[in-house]
């Protein structure tokens, strides 16, 4: 009988064995910080960016907060909301991390707080931008050191219908959470200002083919508005033009259309594309400037919107780590500083955490133009400390419904 | 031969429960998540080893009883009893309906029809946003309650896991020991010799395809449960194509076999890729190792070792 069940025993003993944890994390010994990243995957390029950013600020420092070292500990969620959730539990289970940071798709913002809040561990959303989360599901064990996903729309609809003085504009963009919320912060600052948005496509997360999207665009449309990131940008912004369409409507976008994430592979199909963002590679400010060059000299590339965010949020973590001398046990404690950072000279300009725990922070209008044979996103106006809220009161905007597919409906359709 | 399955079952059931409170949160967890897609394979198991049916939809039933479950605890805060009944419910109710259309195909065609069935699934699952959320997804599903006893806590949920997954294994062993198990064996040899014995081939098939949805229901059940958040993804081709990947990498036709398989790929894709970004590549070799070495499955292989 042995014979028979002695194979199965040694293999589950071996597996187990595997599966023994690390010596526990003892107070003086090195704070762990556990970031998410999509290494694998579609959304892979923007992942490295992320870890590049965090290892230059962590460099910067030679890995050292006062008298304790920096530990970061890297878990690849494959861009996947489940395969995130599964790496988080990881994290603060089996490394016993101080703090959980990173993330991709806004969608696992809202799966990944319920988890954070439970097991109290103080995390840092870097780039994912769920709206709610600093709106109307106010999640406390979550800072948000990037932005939300509207906060950069509100000031960019104003600034297309007063400029660009465009009346028709339909949007494509992605169809979930960042999608939505960035499109319904667009749309609702455009109509208030007159326009109006005549049609919105939505498209899967996965999509790889754009041309049967683009041939439902209303060609009455002074312009179309475009929300991807990664891959879908790059494919995107290549398909409208080969079909015909960016001779004829201009092109516009949310800021992760034309990141430096995707720009450099792009090419004159992208020239006179604006966007907003919070940051711009080209930004002219003495930190990005030494930012951009440490970063270039690192990756081998011009930081993007990814990268920048990843390294503030590092360094927003270092302060914060500082300003409790260390001592990241206290996760209350730990929780409170990283709510308190303040810092002016972030390479995307300076930063003030609102009561909602959302940045406070500049957006650019960006125009994509070649200089020196290379594309940028060059600055053509700011708008100095944008809230979540833009110029609306907070308690007002607080009572309207979450930007989703159908709100604000869409009414010249 | 009953006599030495159960014991076999009992011994690997009693080492992992009696491992439990000896290991950390994390490694349990792990293997809670094994356990669940151990409960997948088996089902799909029911239909590649035994029937000869190889499915590629098998992620449709998974993600029926998922949706069911997290929308059920979230907007209506139905307990245990109440999302485990309908999830699995709603689980036979769809193999059932697909069942009619996929059954009639063989082969090749069988697999194309019940992959097109699951990206009905996941198309519903992605499009249907008033209902789904769409990509979205459904968070923040809370761990169940049995009676008094909150499952909350990695241990009592991994008991909990390891109760259903013993259940599934001895009722799918009952079943494909019972006579009507080995009319399904059968038909994995030769269907048509079946129907000349005077079998009912297509009701053996159909009643085959909806156990495994059913049981592929209970794996959706405890799915939502585990992770506390369901999406397109739990539904998609790539979940069925891991079914069928932990079933033929296991052995399939053993039962036991796809268990260890999904204990495997869990293991390899949460702990090699700790220690290498290129975990897929290692994924992928023992993929081919297996296909090469082993056509038959690791417990394929470990019998034919021993006769």
């Amino acid at each position: 009988m042995l014979s028979r069940v002695g194979p199965w025993i040694v293999v589950l003993v071996m597996m187990l064995a595997a599966m023994a944890p690390a010596s526990a994390a003892a107070q003086s010994g090195p704070i762990k910080v556990g970031l998410l990243v999509p290494l694998t995957g579609g959304a892979s390029a923007l992942g490295k960016d992320m870890l590049n950013g965090t290892e230059l600020y962590l460099d910067e420092i030679n890995r050292q907060v006062g008298n304790r070292k920096i530990e970061l500990i890297v878990e690849d969620t494959e861009g996947v909301t489940a395969t995130a959730l599964t790496k988080a539990r990881k994290l603060v289970d089996q490394d016993h991390v101080a703090i959980l940071t990173g993330g991709l798709l806004a969608s696992t913002g809202y799966a990944l707080h319920p988890f954070a809040d439970a097991a109290r561990i103080p995390t840092t959303y870097p780039v994912m931008s769920s709206d709610d989360l600093t709106q109307r599901k106010p999640a406390r064990w979550v800072v948000r050191t990037g932005w939300n996903s509207s906060q950069s729309m509100h000031p960019f609809g104003e600034w297309v219908a007063k400029n660009l003085k465009y009346k028709k504009i339909v949007t494509v963009g992605f169809d979930y959470a960042f999608g939505w919320e960035t499109v319904g912060g667009f749309q609702r600052t455009f109509e208030e200002q007159g326009g109006q948005i005549i049609q919105k496509i939505w498209t899967p997360l996965n999509t790889a083919d754009f041309s049967p999207f683009i041939a439902q665009v209303k060609p009455e449309a002074d312009a179309v508005f475009a929300v991807f990131f990664g891959r879908g940008s790059l494919q995107f912004v290549k398909q409208y033009a080969e079909l015909g369409l960016k001779a004829k409507v201009p092109l516009i976008g949310n800021g992760t259309l034309t990141d430096e994430s995707v720009l450099p592979q792009m090419g004159d199909e992208a020239l006179g594309v604006y966007t907003a963002l919070h940051y711009s590679a080209a930004l002219d400010n003495p930190a990005n400037r030494k930012y951009a060059k440490a970063f270039e000299a690192k990756a081998g590339k011009v930081p993007s919107y990814y990268a920048e965010t990843c390294y503030t949020n590092m360094r927003w973590i270092v302060e914060a780590i500082k300003a409790i001398n260390g001592k990241v046990e206290d996760r209350e404690a730990f929780l409170a500083a990283l709510k308190k950072v303040e810092l002016k000279d972030f390479p995307r300009g300076p930063v003030v955490i609102d009561k909602w725990g959302n940045p406070i922070q500049n957006i650019y209008v960006r125009k994509v133009e070649r200089v020196g044979g290379q594309l940028h996103n060059s600055v053509i106006f700011t708008y100095p400390a944008v809230s979540q809220f833009w110029k609306y009161n907070p308690d007002e905007f607080l009572k309207m419904p979450l930007y989703t597919r159908d709100y604000p409906a869409c009414k010249y359709c | 031969m009953i006599g030495r399955r159960a014991l076999l079952a009992a011994i690997v059931v009693g080492v992992l429960a009696a491992l439990g409170p000896l290991l950390p949160a994390y490694p349990l967890t792990l293997i809670t998540q094994a356990l669940i897609f151990g409960i997948l394979a088996m089902s799909l198991d029911v239909l590649l080893g035994y029937t000869g049916l190889p499915s590629l939809g098998q992620a449709a039933y998974f993600g029926v009883a998922a949706y069911a479950v997290a929308l059920l605890a979230t907007e209506r805060q139905v307990g245990l009893v109440g999302c485990a009944a309908a999830g699995i419910g709603l689980a036979a109710v769809t193999a059932a309906v697909f069942g009619f259309v996929a059954i009639r195909a063989r082969g090749t065609y069988f697999l194309m029809i019940t992959l097109a069935l699951g990206m009905v699934m996941w198309g519903l699952a992605f499009r249907w946003v008033s209902l789904t959320k769409g990509d979205n997804g459904v968070s923040g599903v809370p761990r169940p309650e049995l009676g008094a006893l909150s499952l909350s806590a990695p241990l009592p949920f991994f008991y909990f896991t390891l109760a259903a997954a013993a259940v599934s294994w001895a009722l799918l062993g009952l079943l494909v020991t019972s006579p009507f198990g080995l009319g399904l064996k059968g038909i994995r040899g030769s269907e048509s010799r079946m129907a000349a014995l005077g079998y009912n081939v297509w009701l053996h098939k159909y009643l085959a395809f909806v156990i495994a949805g059913v049981f592929a229901g209970l794996a959706g059940v405890l799915w939502a449960y585990y992770n506390g958040f369901v999406g397109p993804t739990d539904v998609q081709l790539v979940t069925s194509v891991e079914a069928l990947l932990m079933t033929a990498l296991g052995g399939p036709g053993t039962l036991i076999g796809p268990v260890l398989g999904a204990g495997v790929i869990v293991f390899l894709k949460n702990f090699v890729s700790v220690y290498t970004k290129r975990w897929l590549l290692i994924l992928g070799a023992v993929y081919i190792g297996v296909i090469l070495f082993a056509p038959q499955g690791i417990v394929g292989a470990l019998r034919r070792a021993r006769r």
